[in-house]
């Protein structure tokens, strides 16, 4: 507990303004526009929106600038701005499988309608720092090749024509999708609440919990389906129209983490499916997203639950990085009273086994 | 709505200019809308928040991804047309802009100009950015080989 405390006004101005210094850096080399952030920085942008659950690479631009770079309060800014804006409208859910893909690949088909597509990856990249950029960079035109018209199915329905894996399962009759920002967290939760968690949920924790599954503290053996991105376009069904109309685009990156399952008493052996959806580029966060997925679906293949990447509640209640860094630093503020409480107890408890030993000492 | 407009042809006709709208630059549709006079408005441009959607798994029940920033307004012409525009983004100027297109493109009188000087164009553009986009993606096609062991 802490305890309000008074003054300090012109301390912290003072602070402000020594961080928008910070924050500016040398002012002999030029301030860095919002624009280059979302033109350049683009992978951190799309961190930003997809943990800041805000499609808007502007602001998730600006918050990075505002924020020194620092990811996670930049999050934070976006997610304070959006709780000023009005929910006008949900849209259909958006349609993967028509997705105007820029990179497509799948771990488990060599040989997949539509192709394997690299697109813009690190993947293959020798990861030697590029002195090349210190001078700035004008790259060459990439290289461009006929596009067919060729449709891209998703690798997962090549299974699913023969059975072999778990199909998509529709919502039931009159379910609605539960929503994090209108209802608190409870478990059970859904897989709908889970995907919503995960899909904001902080990258690293995420990772890091698909990652333990991987090594041994859990039960996934997964193979990478598909993973793919590009941009969908978003409808909505305006109230005032009554059919639905596009309003605009969003980039998206999706992962399909297919993994073996033996069967159970009611269900054959089949694959089974991990899910990640995140919005941007960020193909770390989806694969690691899909496997947790899977990791929190133990029960519905009666697996035995004995590891933390299994274990709703301390995936979901731990992957906001806004209410983690906020309940770590909330340790910053003062606790005077409550550590004054402490430290007399503390010297009472000293006085007591001083004591104590004196008189053992006497004896 | 108009009782031309609810056929499903017009409906089909109004979407495709709503999207062109939608994922136009807001200085097409300005310049295109620039001489328009005598406007209502019936909803002044409102900037709220869309939930996104997926599906879980890719093709199974909905679930709600993340937002997106959305502007709408609506506007009366004197004709009596009532446009409307829902757009991503924070552009009140463009969500006017997309609003009036929409009511002047159910009048005869301007439909066919703005057809001829903004929806096509549109249209095309858009249509020439996807294509030299697709055709950069097709050039990282890959053929992976899968190589015979113990020759």
């Amino acid at each position: 507990m802490y305890v309000a405390v008074k003054g300090g006004e012109a301390a912290i101005d003072n602070a402000h303004a020594l961080l928008a210094e910070a924050r500016r850096g040398d002012p002999a080399v030029p301030d860095l526009t919002v624009a280059q952030i979302r033109e350049q920085m683009t992978l951190a942008v799309d961190r930003v929106m997809a943990e800041g659950s805000l499609y808007d690479p502007d602001l998730a631009a600006l918050a990075l600038k505002q924020a020194r770079g620092d990811a996670v309060e930049a999050i934070f800014l976006v997610r304070a701005f959006r709780t000023t804006l009005p929910r006008l409208a949900h849209s259909l859910p958006v349609e993967t499988g028509e997705m105007r893909a820029k990179r497509r690949i799948s771990a488990t088909f060599k040989d997949i309608p539509g192709g394997q597509i690299l697109g813009p990856t690190f993947d293959y990249t020798h990861r030697l720092l590029d002195f090349a950029l210190l001078d700035g960079e004008t790259p060459p035109a990439a290289a461009s090749a006929a596009a067919g018209p060729e449709a891209m199915p998703r690798v997962v329905d090549i299974l699913g024509r023969e059975g072999l894996i778990e199909a998509d399962r529709p919502a039931p009759e009159g379910a609605e999708a539960g929503d994090l920002t209108r209802a608190p967290l409870e478990f059970p939760a859904g897989r709908d609440v889970r995907l919503q968690n995960l899909a904001r949920g902080d990258e690293g924790f995420v990772l890091g919990l698909a990652y333990s599954s991987q090594r041994g503290f859990g039960s996934t053996h997964p193979f990478a389906g598909e993973i793919r991105v590009g941009t969908v376009e978003v409808e909505i069904v305006p109230e005032e129209l009554g059919f639905p109309i596009v309003v605009g685009r969003v980039e998206l990156t999706e992962c399909q983490m297919i993994s073996q399952f033996k069967g159970s008493k009611t269900q054959p052996p089949q694959f089974t499916r991990g899910y990640g959806l995140t919005f941007g580029h960020n193909e770390r966060k989806a694969m690691a997203m899909a496997i947790v997925d899977r990791s929190l679906r133990a029960d519905e293949f009666d697996e035995e639950r004995r590891y933390p990447a299994q274990d709703e509640e301390f995936v979901l209640g731990h992957t906001d990085n806004v209410e983690a860094s906020g309940f770590l630093q909330h340790l910053k503020l003062p606790h005077y009273v409550d550590f004054q409480g402490e430290l007399v107890n503390i010297r009472a408890l000293r006085r007591a086994t001083q004591s104590a030993r004196k008189q053992e000492t006497a004896e | 709505m108009t009782p031309e407009l609810s056929t499903p042809e017009c409906t089909a006709a109004r979407r495709r200019w709503m999207r062109l709208c939608a994922l136009a630059d807001r200085a097409a549709l300005e310049a295109a809308t620039a001489e328009v006079s005598g406007a209502r408005w019936l909803r002044p441009p409102e900037t709220g928040l869309v939930m996104v959607r997926g599906r879980i798994g890719g093709g199974g029940a909905p679930f709600n991804l993340g937002e997106m920033p959305v502007t709408r307004c609506a506007v009366a012409l004197p004709g009596g047309a009532v446009g409307h525009a829902y757009i991503a983004g924070r552009d009140a100027a463009k969500a006017r802009a997309a609003a009036l297109v929409d009511a002047l493109m159910q009048d005869p009188a301007h439909a066919e100009r703005l057809e001829r000087d903004l929806l096509a164009p549109l249209a095309d553009a858009l249509a020439a950015a996807d294509a030299a986009a697709d055709r950069k993606t097709a050039a990282t096609r890959v053929d992976f080989f899968t190589m015979v062991r113990g020759d």
